[in-house]
């Protein structure tokens, strides 16, 4: 089943055209990546689905409901959730809070100020259980800010996980981690993602054919080839447009 | 059990001391600045809600706060010609729901954005609700503001509210009623949205919350707490005039909550008290207290920029290694000098303002005129000033020694 579905998507910033009439299909449970050289329109193709940026012209229909004009909060109540590139927390709440608020919604809490957050077992019983998830367990009262680079990343997943969202778009998140920081990373991304449906982008080849069992490659605001890993490494094209020489040097 | 304890005895520790202050001071005077603290503590604690809590800077938060206020004495005067009939210790109710009533219309624009857009659309608000207190003189009264008489309606269990005492009781109530219920906010959902919101409204919308919205309850939540305040002047003072609604109060309980602590709950009330003594104290001793409370905040923004509140809580890791003895003495080493320097500048301050005479300071009679005075004055503080600064090294080792850690077991990765 597809779950997103984009339909010739355009997003121009003035006269600059980023996304030049993307059709893409994400189906359900898949782990799909997006790959790219720099300035493809990865992140801008991100923003686009999520809410932070509307589209130009064309259709996102995620679940067969148009969510193109709809607000980053609009979309992620219907279970997309997404992290950034840049580490995106709340830096001041602490490892536990950072989780909790994460869940908020999905416990149908909404904007509640009649309820007292000590007394919800259930909600915080579930954010200790992400915490154990993403190995921050033992950080739960420490300000987000003050923890290490690879944990504030594995937090920025937690956050995204956490409200139980069934479409996880994962932008970057191993970027400036070293390789072992990394190998972990990946682990956990392959745990929280199990059962769910994954978008990634990601400039490390070896984790992208480590984890996506599907590839689209984006140059200049299109998707050139979309496919399963080995096809997309077998195609003329992508080695031609960008992946050759990357993959020789990995 | 344990925890229930411990979460409540700080609560009952405020209740007692609310109750057995009077016990302690009860001057006429004292009375008196009791209830202008207590005013000022549900003010400052409402505005934290904004600043502190929501990430907002407003420049207006006395519209609110003076509205209830206004509100609250006509609904005095209703009373007193028995329109309506209802115990005056209701009052400062009123006054929040008019307060909530004003933040509701007027959140329902300015809580689109924070930050600037934000403190420049209740700087906007605030002159225009001051300019227009000037104009619909029926409800504001213009210049002179208006006045009621709390007095009448029916009594409250036999009291009629004559004396500043009975006053003080009935607002330790609301006062202890108002923080414990701008507590339990910053403990629901939507108050721990508001913190997330001031952190990082951006992510905020991509799990599920309108930054907009978090903003929008948070800011009616302050708006009807500034009114309950109002309500609370409406009673102590008998009357409101535009004064209490211009930038001039809002700009002061924005001091009190800087001053106190922005980032602890506890910090407005620490700034609410120590701003109301400068107030009511410090103007019986020098006409130019204002000079001594813009000194003030200057020097909290530039060397506590956590506020009192903040300061203390710095302490808190050495009092828990019981280590605090050994910054005692630092702190007196640095802390004599540092006292007589700023004695010393306010004498210098306070002997350039007065006129002709001489000045009696600390038991002193320092004379305008003799250049020695001030020759002598200068080097004195240039000596104390020298002092503090060698000194401070010490203070400064101390602390670090204080604070380091022996056992990296809460440091190290797992």
């Amino acid at each position: 089943m597809t779950v997103l579905s984009l339909r010739n998507v355009h997003k121009n910033f003035g006269e600059t055209s980023i996304i030049r009439g993307v059709d893409l299909d994400i189906h359900e449970g898949e782990k799909h990546a997006i790959i790219g050289p720099n300035g493809a329109g990865k992140s801008t193709l991100f923003h686009l689905i999520s809410g932070r940026y509307h589209v130009s012209s064309g259709t996102i229909l995620y679940k067969d409901e148009e969510i193109q004009n709809k607000t980053p909060y609009e979309i992620n109540r219907l279970g997309l959730a997404r992290s950034f590139q840049v580490t995106n927390i709340f830096p001041r709440l602490n490892v536990f809070e950072n989780i909790r608020c994460a869940l908020l919604w999905s416990h149908g809490y909404a904007y509640s100020f009649w309820q007292l957050l000590g007394r919800q077992q259930a909600l915080n019983d579930n954010a200790m259980e992400v915490l154990q998830q993403i190995g921050l367990e033992n950080r739960a009262n420490y300000p987000a800010g003050e923890l290490a680079y690879a944990q504030q990343r594995a937090l920025e997943l937690g956050i995204a996980v956490a409200s139980g969202a069934d479409l996880i778009m994962l932008d970057e998140p191993v970027a400036g981690m070293s390789h072992s920081e990394a190998e972990k990373a990946v682990q956990l991304i392959r745990k929280i993602t199990q059962g769910k449906t994954l978008i990634m982008v990601e400039h490390d080849m070896n984790i992208v054919f480590d984890v996506a069992d599907k590839i689209s490659v984006l140059v200049y605001g299109e998707i050139i080839a979309s496919d399963s890993p080995e096809n997309i490494r077998g195609n003329a094209r992508v080695q031609e447009a960008y992946l050759g020489e990357v993959v020789s040097g990995a | 059990m344990k925890t229930l304890v411990k979460k409540i005895s700080p609560w009952i520790g405020y209740l007692l001391l609310l109750l057995l202050l009077p016990q302690f001071f009860d001057s006429v005077l004292a009375v008196s600045i009791f209830n202008q603290m207590a005013i000022a503590i549900v003010f400052a604690l409402s505005y934290n809600m904004l600043l502190g809590q929501g990430g907002m800077l407003s420049f207006g938060h006395a519209v609110y706060f003076g509205l209830g206020g206004f509100l609250a004495v006509h609904a005095l005067i209703l009373i007193e010609f028995e329109t309506l009939t209802f115990s005056i210790i209701y009052i400062p109710l009123v006054g929040g729901l008019f307060g909530l009533l004003a933040a509701l219309f007027i959140g329902s624009f300015s809580t689109r954005k924070a930050g600037t857009v934000f403190a420049m659309i209740s700087l906007g608000v605030g002159e225009l609700i001051a300019a227009s207190s000037l104009i619909f003189v029926s409800f504001f009264g213009g210049e002179a503001g208006v006045s009621g008489d709390r007095t009448y309606g029916p009594p409250f269990f036999g009291v009629e509210f004559f004396q500043n005492i009975e006053i003080y009781y009935l607002a330790a109530a609301w006062v202890f009623i108002a923080t414990l219920f701008m507590y339990l906010f910053t403990q629901t959902p939507a108050g721990r949205m508001a913190n997330a919101v001031r952190d990082n409204p951006e992510r905020a919308e991509f799990i599920g919350y309108s930054a907009r919205w978090v903003r929008f309850i948070s800011f009616a939540a302050a708006g009807f707490f500034a009114g309950v305040a109002g309500g609370l002047f409406a009673l102590n003072y008998e009357f409101i005039t535009e004064e209490n609604l211009n930038a001039v109060t809002s700009g002061r309980v924005l001091l009190m909550a800087y001053i106190g602590g922005l980032g602890y709950f506890i910090g407005p009330i620490i700034g609410a008290v120590v701003l109301t003594l400068m107030n009511s104290l410090l103007s019986n001793y020098t006409e130019l207290w204002m000079l001594y409370l813009g000194i003030l905040f200057v020097l909290t923004v530039m060397f506590l920029p956590r506020g009192f509140a903040g300061f203390i809580m710095m302490h808190q890791l050495a009092w828990t290694r019981g280590k605090l003895k050994s910054l005692a003495l630092p702190y007196v080493k640095t802390g004599v000098p540092a006292t007589v320097f700023l004695a010393i500048c306010v004498a210098l301050i306070e002997l350039s303002h007065v006129e002709g005479e001489a000045l009696h300071y600390l038991g002193l009679e320092l004379s305008q005129d003799s250049g020695l005075t001030w020759a002598l004055l200068l080097i004195a503080a240039t000596a104390a000033f020298i002092a503090t600064r060698k000194t401070l090294p010490q203070l400064r080792n101390a602390w670090i020694e204080a604070n380091h850690m022996e056992d990296s077991s809460g440091e190290a990765d797992p």
